[in-house]
């Protein structure tokens, strides 16, 4: 039972960070019918610039994460401008090369500047907590309560306020939108800075129990792939209930099934539904 | 079938070029550079055709690559199958993979369908890596043989090996092109321009998708084992996402779509990152942004730019001669 409870804490937490990426993964589909390969690239770049904050210039950890997801919303603007703006009445494979092609740039960027090797990054919450006879420690309790403020901060931002509104629109129609005056530009160009900046937060939310490495955004960025197809591509909850589910069933398939093969649980499942619903499990259709 | 037309005259150009640059270069890394970019655009070759031609943009590429080198690989080491049978069964098994994938695969469209192939490639990429007991796991296989001597012909050159391959690629050429211009060729091309327009024609889109889909793959297993026999020995990395995107690169910058773009995008981006030391230790920084700058001033790649660029003088030269054609008849 200890196991079980400690397998399902462990299941929320990557479940958060893979929430994080993956809603930042579909507001960018939603809003641009742009599947984002370099997602995972801009990921890796948050970790590295958090914990190059943190080493040099020994800011505090909240701090740098905080300079970090400006950062990468910057980046995540300059991007959408340079590379997805050009190519926005291109046929659909081509923004999907030009996102590999900013994935090579970003990793071959990243290994010029802080080399192959790996790194962790250091946290103000290194101790262990017992709880309820579990021994967990104090990150993986602020990665889930972290995640939890951010999607509700999220969730208040596109209801509540205009600019949300605006988000939203665009990605339910983007002709009904233009036509009420709804800029595509900067709507566009917002997605790309919080899907970017959510992005760089849960890197650094992740940095201190994973690894921070190049190619670190590979793993995260096909399962993030896994969890929208699952949840409907474009769909908020979709994303957020993905994540979650994805989570838990790793964690507890690598404990009862197979530790070898956890990474394939998630290709598994995505193979199995579009094998079964083309369409993926929660949308209407695709065009 | 007229061989010396005017219009056959830069390929055959090519090849006997091709057929004479061993006698010209003597630098055997060199050479080895070249082979690897042969291998490397047959595998794009095949890409080319589900990609360039049908419009699918299909990811799983190099996995189904990998396939093709481990099961000749497997063949010959554990069942001590010579080079010959066992390219022949690994093209024909990773062809029916490709097969069992595209049956499944196809029926999903757009990014569903890169996406479901991504994953298709990372699966087959994970059981290779983590199968110690058949593939060896990161280790890999050691000690594949190559091939026999066939008859008087024996492959233990560098030279020779350099024959095989390039005989390879320029069957590989031949079919693709081949089945490009045929009926099925343009069946491809409308799915490309619209499936669902096809679909209406009363064309079965799925079973042509399925064709060239199978012959991809087979391309693809093709160029795995020849590189199995090439190389003789076996890793994970050559068939990770990150080799999928390289051959992405490849058809990219030589030509998505044209017959003459994969081994262009291939030998040029292979022969560039071994002969320059900056460009090797920057590989992705620089090919990355090229890839971008590429795909949208010139979606169509080197060889698509220089189609463009052909035809646009080809129309300035008669314009400019007929008006004067047209005064003298006034005159």
């Amino acid at each position: 039972m200890d196991l079980f409870l400690q397998q399902i804490i462990n299941g929320l937490t990557t479940g958060s960070i893979y929430c994080l990426v993956a809603l930042g993964l579909t507001l960018v589909y939603g809003v641009m019918h742009l599947p984002n390969f370099a997602h995972g690239s801009l990921y890796m770049m948050g970790a590295f610039i958090t914990l190059t904050l943190i080493k040099s210039s020994g800011l505090n950890y909240w701090l740098a994460m905080l300079a970090s997801a400006v950062a990468l919303a910057a980046i995540g603007i300059a991007a959408e401008r340079l590379v997805f703006h050009p190519l926005r009445n291109a046929p659909h494979a081509n923004n999907l090369i030009a996102a590999v092609g900013l994935l090579l740039f970003l990793e071959g960027l990243a290994h010029v500047i802080w080399g192959p090797e790996f790194w962790q990054l250091p946290t103000p919450y290194d101790r262990v907590v017992q709880f309820l006879g579990l021994t967990i420690t104090q990150q993986r309790l602020f990665i889930v309560a972290a995640t939890l403020v951010l999607l509700a901060g999220l969730y208040l931002f596109l209801k509540k306020t205009l600019v949300g509104a605006s988000i939203e629109a665009m990605s339910q129609d983007r002709k009904g939108a233009s036509l009420v005056g709804i800029k595509v530009s900067r709507v566009s160009m917002l997605t790309f800075a919080i899907a970017t900046g959510l992005a760089a937060v849960a890197a650094s939310l992740a940095g201190p129990i994973n690894l921070v490495y190049p190619s670190m955004g590979h793993i995260v960025i096909l399962k993030a792939f896994v969890i929208i197809v699952l949840g409907g591509m474009g769909s908020l909850p979709g994303a957020v209930l993905g994540g979650y589910i994805l989570g838990l069933a790793e964690s507890m398939g690598a404990t009862y099934i197979s530790m070898a093969y956890k990474d394939l649980i998630a290709f598994a499942i995505l193979v199995l539904i579009l094998s079964l619903r083309p369409t993926g499990l929660l949308s209407g259709g695709v065009k | 079938m007229a061989l010396f037309t005017r219009k056959n005259c830069p390929a055959l150009a090519l090849v006997i070029l091709s057929l004479i640059l061993p006698l010209v270069i003597t630098n055997k890394y060199f050479m080895h550079v070249i082979i690897m970019g042969y291998i490397w655009a047959i595998a794009v070759y095949g890409l080319n055709i589900i990609l360039g031609y049908t419009g699918q943009t299909a990811l799983g590429h190099a996995g189904f690559m990998g396939i093709g080198a481990y099961t000749a690989g497997l063949l010959n080491l554990k069942l001590g199958l010579s080079f010959w049978p066992a390219m022949v069964l690994a093209c024909l098994f990773t062809a029916f993979l490709g097969w069992l994938a595209g049956i499944v695969s196809l029926r999903t469209r757009g990014h569903y369908f890169s996406i479901f192939t991504l994953c298709v490639g990372v699966i087959i990429h994970v059981v290779i890596t983590r199968w110690d007991d058949l593939t060896g796991g990161m280790n890999g296989l050691i000690g594949i043989s190559g091939p026999p001597p066939a008859g008087p012909v024996s492959f233990d050159s560098l030279q020779a090996q350099y024959y095989l391959v390039l005989f390879f690629l320029l069957a590989t050429i031949f079919v693709a092109g081949r089945v490009v211009n045929s009926l099925v060729g343009r069946t491809l091309t409308a799915i490309k321009t619209s499936e669902e327009l096809t679909e209406v024609l009363g064309i079965n889109t799925m079973k042509n998708k399925i064709f060239a889909f199978v012959l991809a793959t087979f391309f693809a297993g093709l160029a795995g084992a020849l590189y199995a026999g090439y190389i003789k020995f076996l890793g994970p990395q050559m068939c990770s996402v990150s080799m999928t995107f390289d051959m992405l690169l490849y058809l990219f910058v030589g030509g998505n779509g044209t017959i003459a773009g994969p081994l262009i995008g291939s030998l040029v981006l292979s022969t560039i990152t071994e002969s320059l030391q900056v460009v090797q230790e920057y590989r992705t920084v620089i090919f990355g942004p090229i890839l971008i700058v590429l795909i949208i001033f010139f979606p169509r790649g080197l060889y698509g730019g220089y189609e463009i660029l052909r035809d646009r003088i080809r129309r300035r030269l008669p314009a400019r001669e007929a008006p004067e054609g047209a005064k003298e008849e006034v005159c």
